[in-house]
This record gives structure tokens, sequence and C-alpha cells, in this order.
């Protein structure tokens, strides 16, 4: 450790350390661009500059490294006339165009020149113009604005792992951007808007629209992967405007995935914004009531084994129990959670849960990844595992199909579950090895095995540890942990999804079940679908209840370590759609079978009596592995493993009505080891 | 970027270089390899001044180094791009680099320029010549102040120069003839003009 004064306050920082590091620590605020505590240090823009003693001029705080007994200045006439003069330096080739610019209102630039900045320039010359690149449909470009701080060249260098940005050129004709015109491949492209501190890289589908200060701002999280990226969701009116990150250094660090920040166009078109009966074999719009009394009329005259629900990708917990709790009033135990056909084992939490823990990958020393694109099922996720690559010790195997890249070196092993054993030696020698399995790998008819022998492979290699847990499951949507903990499986007796299809009961209740194919639904059976967007299921639907989207709700999300996370309501849903709980609290009222709560709070206290996830709101409860013993498996078959997003941008119902997904599925297409096949 | 010029379709080290680059990389540890970019990008200078005449390093160039050294293509293109011995543009046969900086312009470096765009039929830098024999550029201190001004041709330093001095360079060029590289007013290296000024006394001194 070492003793710094700041501004005569003493500080103790890490050697190391920076001397910026230590101002911090002292609570001063030291202006800067090119510096971000996520990348490495360039040291470029000279705002940081501060006086050290003895030092024979200013120094830049965030590439200098402290020394015991340093004495820093922050606040020193030199130190403001030094930055008077860096930021006038800077501002000499920058257009001064923030009346026109989206940074506005949040720009760095704009408020550090304001802070520390002098009132005038004496630069009289011309100033350069640079030609703006085409990065891709998300990130707009103005470069005449860039300042070069290059924190954009690090962040898809070393963050994204996608090497496309760059200074070519030099002095002044140094530009930034990719040489050659090319669509950015990253996943993680939107963060770069964030990150760029001035108006260079702002975000295309946001171009123009609005004004931070007109903006409602809601803290909510992100349900399109599995992840839980802690958001906020940027309202104006009855719109959503933009979606941006928060920090959450448990989850998303302060990244965030495209799909994710990018699909809210999607909230506004094909909206189911009023109920739907089927009449003569046509849907027609309905009310309210005649919704509720056709699936009424139905349901009454079915006895429970006849009927079932399945709740898919992007359902909330709260509806999810509430339609767990109707069914059981009716006396149906059938009821699936995995629509997309995965063999998930919901008899123990980690059976299904990312056990290690987002946060754990950083400890991890090898990683084991089976059937999983993780780049694109889990961009941020992802980036926490480039992270942990990047700092040396960590081999990784790759089990799917060939071409995956996945931003960081992978053992290639083989596309079938033969080839995961090939990495068991390495795993043994690890150790805290890590297992992941994809959702993805679980979707196919030998997928109870693959999960068992997954789970006996991290038995083997000592992955499973009182003290540390390296079986892990990723997930792919918001919704489809949360519906586990709730134990939103076959009940005593009760079918499963694929024994609900095809005939097996008479009513089938689909609440947010977009994940299979809706022609395998009996051709007799009477569907009931409760959702937010008219894809294809809710046209085989007999019954729409309109529901609402996650900007729309006030819901709870469980993310694949089994973090319960809350949503907020951003904007009211759209019409006549509804909160989905409160759809189906209202249905079971008129059946006089009331479910027992009527508000938010009395419906989230079930949730934490149904399961303990719910009760720690936010948190997750790491542990290690207190029984070995794995869940029950047959015989793998030598099927190579098929990823189950073939289009990044195009995985749900929001980002399947989202233009600004279209216009970037149809640039990038689908994943690169699916486009070869 | 913006290309104003036919970038070729294909590019392939040949013998010759392949040759070069084992040598190269092989001078650099393991893992280390990318340190290697700036020969390279002289390799392909050069290969393609042997294979057309026009020494540059094409975009395709880059790649092929960039995929030679295992490093993202963007690293390449910024080594190739920040430095002006690296033409990413075609140049003419010749490549007339006109020394500008403060010493060389004290020593009349304009009359050179002023011949080059008489004679060498270019009238701007960065300009290539109609028929293709010459392309002016202007570079900093070449590291030969002492017998400035300079015009550096492809490698070559041609020293002490003039107005005509500079012309007759020219034209033996367009002959098809290299004049030996140096000085222009026959001084050894950068000896003083016309013989020793100094020391001349000592004992063996001037015999
Ligand atoms: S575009 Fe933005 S982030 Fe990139 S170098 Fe310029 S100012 Fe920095
Ligand atoms: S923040 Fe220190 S030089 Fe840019
Ligand atoms: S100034 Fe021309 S060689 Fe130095």
């Amino acid at each position: 450790m070492a003793k710094v004064t700041v501004d005569g306050i003493e500080v103790e920082v890490p050697n190391g350390a920076s001397v910026l590091q230590a101002c911090e620590a002292a609570g001063k605020e030291i202006p800067r661009f090119c510096y971000h505590e996520r990348l490495s240090v360039a040291g470029n823009c000279r705002m940081c500059l501060v006086e050290v003693e003895k030092a024979p001029k200013p120094v830049a705080s965030c590439a200098y490294p402290v020394n015991d007994g340093m004495k820093v200045f922050t606040d020193s006439a030199v130190v403001r006339q030094a930055r008077r003069n860096v930021m006038e330096f800077l501002l000499i080739n920058h257009p001064l165009d923030c009346p026109i610019c989206d940074q506005g209102g949040e720009c760095d630039l704009q408020d550090q020149a304001y802070a520390f900045g002098a009132d005038g320039s004496r630069y009289t010359e011309a100033k350069r113009a640079v030609k703006d690149k085409n990065i891709g449909p998300l990130v707009k470009t103005v470069m005449t604005r860039c300042i070069q701080c290059t924190r954009c060249v690090r962040f898809s260098a070393e963050v994204a792992g996608t090497a496309e940005l760059g200074g070519t050129n030099r002095g002044e004709n140094l530009e930034i951007g990719t040489y050659v015109e090319k669509a950015l491949t990253s996943e993680l492209s939107g963060n770069l808007i964030d990150i760029c501190p001035v108006g260079a890289l702002t975000s295309r589908p946001y171009a123009f629209v609005s004004r931070p200060w007109e903006l409602k701002k809601t803290d909510s999280i992100d349900v399109l992967d599995a992840v839980g990226c802690n958001i906020r969701v940027d309202a104006r009116g009855p719109e959503v405007l933009r979606i941006i990150p928060r920090v959450n250094e448990a989850v998303n660090e302060e990244w965030m995935a495209d799909r994710g920040r990018f699909s809210f166009d999607g909230l506004k078109r094909r909206r189911l914004d009023r109920p739907w009966v089927r009449k003569d074999g046509k849907l027609v719009a309905a009310t309210w009531p005649e919704a509720f009394s056709a699936i009424a009329a139905k349901l009454s005259g079915l006895s429970g084994d006849r009927i079932g629900a399945v709740a898919g990708a992007l359902a909330d917990a709260e509806s999810t129990l509430a339609l767990k709790d109707l069914m059981a009033a009716y006396g149906s135990t059938n009821l699936d959670c995995r629509d997309d056909f995965a063999t998930i084992d919901a008899s123990r939490p980690d059976f299904y849960r990312f056990n290690t823990t987002i946060a754990g990958i950083d400890e991890a020393d090898a990683l084991l990844i089976i059937g999983s694109d993780v780049r694109r099922e889990a961009p941020v996720l992802n980036a926490r595992i480039r992270k942990r690559w990047t700092q040396g010790k960590f081999k990784v195997g790759f089990v799917g199909p060939r071409g995956v890249d996945l931003t960081y070196p992978a053992t290639y092993l083989g596309d079938g579950p033969a080839a995961m054993s090939a990495f068991a030696e390495t795993l043994k020698g690890a150790e805290k090895p890590m297992i992941i399995l994809g959702r993805g790998a679980l979707s196919r008819p030998d997928g109870a095995a693959v999960l068992a022998v997954s789970w006996a492979l991290a038995a083997e290699v000592g992955a499973l540890k009182p003290d540390w847990h390296g079986f892990n499951l990723l997930h792919l949507f918001g919704g489809q942990v949360g519906a586990l903990e709730l134990g939103f499986v076959p009940g005593q007796g009760g079918k499963d999804q694929a024994a609900m299809l095809g005939g097996g009961v008479d009513a089938l209740w689909l609440l947010n079940a977009d994940g299979f194919d809706p022609a395998r639904i009996g051709a007799d059976t009477f569907v009931i679908y409760q959702g937010h967007h008219g894809d294809a299921m809710a046209g085989r639907a007999d019954v729409i209840l309109p529901g609402a989207a996650y900007t729309e709700k006030e819901a709870t999300w469980v993310n694949t370590e089994g973090r319960a996370q809350r949503g907020r309501l951003a904007v009211f849903p759209p019409g006549e759609a509804k909160e989905d709980w409160r759809i189906i609290r209202a249905f079971s009222e008129g059946v006089g079978k009331t479910l027992p709560y009527d508000d938010t709070a009395a419906i989230r206290a079930a949730l934490a009596a149904a399961s303990p996830v719910f009760g720690r709101v936010g948190e997750v409860q790491r542990a290690g592995c207190a029984d070995m013993a794995g869940p029950a498996g047959g015989s793998v078959s030598g099927v190579p493993f098929v990823l189950p997003l073939p289009v990044y941008h195009q995985a749900d119902v929001i980002s399947r009505a989202s233009d600004v997904m279209a216009e970037c599925a149809a640039i990038y297409g689908p994943a690169p080891a699916l486009a070869a096949e | 970027m913006s290309v104003h010029h036919e970038e070729p379709t294909s590019f392939a080290f040949d013998a010759e270089s392949e040759a070069q680059i084992a040598k190269i990389v092989a001078r650099y540890p393991e893992g280390k390899q990318a340190s290697a970019v700036i020969p390279l990008l002289y390799v392909v200078q050069k290969q393609m001044k042997r294979q057309t005449d026009s020494g540059w390093v094409p975009r395709i160039g880059m790649d092929a180094v960039a995929e030679r050294l295992g490093m993202p293509p963007i690293r390449v293109y910024e080594v190739a791009t920040f430095y002006f011995m690296f033409n990413t543009k075609p140049v003419g046969k010749y490549h007339l680099q006109v020394c500008g900086t403060t010493p060389c312009w004290l020593r009349g470096s304009d009359e050179v320029l002023r011949a080059c765009q008489d004679h060498a039929g270019v009238k701007h830098y960065g300009e290539t010549s109609e028929d293709g024999m010459f392309t002016m550029t202007e570079v900093e201190c070449l590291g030969a102040c002492v017998n400035a001004p300079i015009l550096c041709v492809d490698d070559d330093f041609y020293e002490d120069l003039d107005y005509e001095r500079t012309k007759a360079l020219i034209e033996a060029l367009k002959r098809g003839e290299r004049p030996t590289p140096g000085s222009t007013i026959g001084r050894l290296n950068s000896a003083p003009e016309g013989g020793p000024l100094v020391l001349t006394d000592m004992p063996g001194a001037g015999e």
C-alpha cells in the first residue's frame, strides 16, 4: 500500500495504482476522456493532468503510478490552467455542433468543457473535417466530433474481442474507423455508444429522437437473454425511446448486448392490444368479459387432466405462479415451462442454474463449453469469460458446431456429446474447472442423457466440490429460470409439453410460449394464448389475452444464475393489454376460483413463499456442490449439437417484430457456424 | 478508406518474399510475431515493385501480413497507414521523395521541388506523372541534412542537389539510367566540400 496525500487528504491505495485512482479514493473528481476503468490505459487525451510535488510539470494522472509519500494537487492554479489549455486543444478540431448532436446533455466533452474549460478559444484557423464511417446499422458515426481518445478501439479489441476499430493515418489525418468499410461484427457494439465520451458514436435508432432531460428513466432488467443485464428504460409518453445498461458488477458490469438494447422498436409493432376470440374459425376482436367467458365455458366442461399450461421464454415469475395456481384450482398438473423441449431436470436447482455465477467466472481456471455459442446466446457473459481469458492461465474447450468464434481461443473437441470427455484431463488438472452446458444442447431426444453425462463429467473432473460448483446451465431468455424455480413442470401424474401437444390435452393455456411450432398442437385443442405479440403462436389461438411486455409491468425475472431481479413499469401496456398476473387473477375470480393475492405485495409474498430466490431479490446464493448425485439420464447419441438461436438478432417475439433487428439480420445473417452448413 | 485506385484482387507472397519472411519472423520470440509487421510490410512493397514496377502495399497485401502474423487486419492497417514509407496507393516507377524539412529547405529544397515539377511531369505532392514514371512525395527529414538538400529516389539518396543537378538526375532516370547515389558534387560521404579543412597539418595528412 502507498500513502498518498491528495489536496491535503491522506489516502492509502495499493502499490501500482494510478494517481487518478488515488485522487478518486480521496473523493476528488478528475476530468478524463481516454481513461476508462474497464479498459487499458492509453494516456492520450491529457485531460487528467494534476500537479505532483517535485514533478517538473503537470502529469497525466491516469497513467502515472503512485509512490509512497506522494503529494498530489488537483486544484492548483497550474492544474486549472493546464486543464483549460488541454480543453482548448481538444476543441480546436471539434465542430461544437452541440445543438444538433445527440450526445448533447449527456456529453463528457460538453460537461467538462463547462466545468474545466476556458471561456473561449484563440484558434482562428480552419478546422479539420473527417468523413463519417458506416460501421453498421446500430452505431451512427459523426467522426468530425471524435477526439481520438481510442476508447472505442480499446473496447472492441479488449472487451468485445472483435478488433475491428483502429486509428489509421497519422497526425492531423488520424482517423478512427475500420479502414475497410464494414459493419462491426460484435454483439456488444451498442456499448461503444456509451463509452464514446463525445458525440462521435451515437445510437442510430435513437438519432434525433429526444434529449435526455425529456426522458422518464426507469430502472429495469433485460430479459432478451438470460444474463439479466441491469438496464434503464428511457421513455417519453407511451413510447420506449431507448434502453441503456446500468452498472451491476456481479451481472453485467456496465455492458449490455445489442439485442436487448436495440429491439425496443419491436415493442410498438405487432402488438396484441385487445382480446380476440375465434368464432367460426376466425379470430374476431372481443372484450375482456367475452374472452374470459369463452375460456370459462371451455374449461368448465373439462377434467383437470385434459387441461394444460405452458410458460415460455418471456413469462415473468408473477404470472407463472398465478397460472400454476390457477391450474391447480382446475385440478391440472399438466404444466411445463420448457417450451423449447429442453429436457431440464427441475428436481434440484443446481441441475438448471449457472451455479458458478457470472462473477465466479473470474476465479475459474478451465472451461468446457458444450453445445452453446455463448457469444451469441449471452454476449455479456461471454465478455466475462473473455475477460477471464485475457488474464491468462485459462484453457477453454468447445463442443459444438465447427466455426463458432467465441472471441477467445478454444480447443475444438468435436460436434457431438462423445467429444466432451476429450477435455476431461485438462479439467482435472484445473483447480476450479467449469462446464457450461447450453440449454440448446438439451433440446434433443437424448437431452436428458446429455445433461446426465455433462453432470457426470463435472463430478469426475472435480468441478463439483463443497466450495466450488462448476456445473452451469446457460439459459437463453429472462423468463426461463423463474418458471423452473417455481416448479412449473409436470406435477404428480402430469403431462409434459410433448405429451400435451398432439391432442394430449383439450385446452392449452400458453403464457408467452412461443418456443415451438404451433402445428404440433392437436387440431382439436382449444388454445388460450396470453402474450404481447402477434407472432405465429397467437395465430393458432382460440382466445388471445393481451399481456404486457417486460417494459410495461412490475415483474420479477430470474437470470441464469438464479438471481431474482425486478423489472419496472416504464410505459403502460398498449390498448387493453394488462399486466399478466392480473389477467389470470381476474379470470380466476370470474370462475369462482379466486387466487389468494390481489396486489403486487401479496403476489410477491406468494413468490417468496414458493421459492427462496424470490425472497432475496438482487442476490444470488453462491454455494458449492453439496450432493454429487446427478440427474437421471440414458445414453447419448452421436448426433451433432445444433445451436438454438439461428439468427442472433431475431430470437424472440420482440426482436422478431423489430425493424432495427430485421435490418441487422439482413446484414449479419445467421451465425457463421450455421451459415457454413 | 477512400479508394481512388484499383486494388488488386489477389496477393500471395512469392518465393523471394517467403525466403525473406522466414528470416525476419525467426528474429522474434515465439508468440511475438506481430513485431515483424513493419519488415513484412516492406516485403510486400518490394514484391509489388518486382511484380508491377510500382512499390506499394495494397490492402490485400496488408491482409496477407495480418494472416501470416496472426494479428487482426486493422492492427496492420494502422501501421501501414501511419508510416509514410509505406505507399498505400500505387506509385510511379520512380518515387521522388523531396525532403522539405528546415535544413534541406534552407539549403534549397524549393529548387529541387521546382526541378521535379518542371521535368518529372508532377505538379503537386502526391501526384504521379501521366506516363507513370514518377510519383513525387514530400517527406520529412531523411537524416542526411549534412548533405542537404536531398532527393530520395526509391531507396537511394541523391545529395547536395540544386536545380540543374536534379534536372540531370531526372533526365537520367528517364533514359533508364541509375546514377550512383550519394553526393552529386563528388564529395566523399559527408566530408567537407573541396577536401579536408581542418587537421591538415597532422603528420601524414594530405599525402
Ligand atoms: S469515436 Fe469516440 S470513443 Fe472512439 S476515439 Fe473517437 S471520441 Fe474516442
Ligand atoms: S484520462 Fe489521462 S490522459 Fe486521458
Ligand atoms: S532536413 Fe532533409 S535530410 Fe534532414
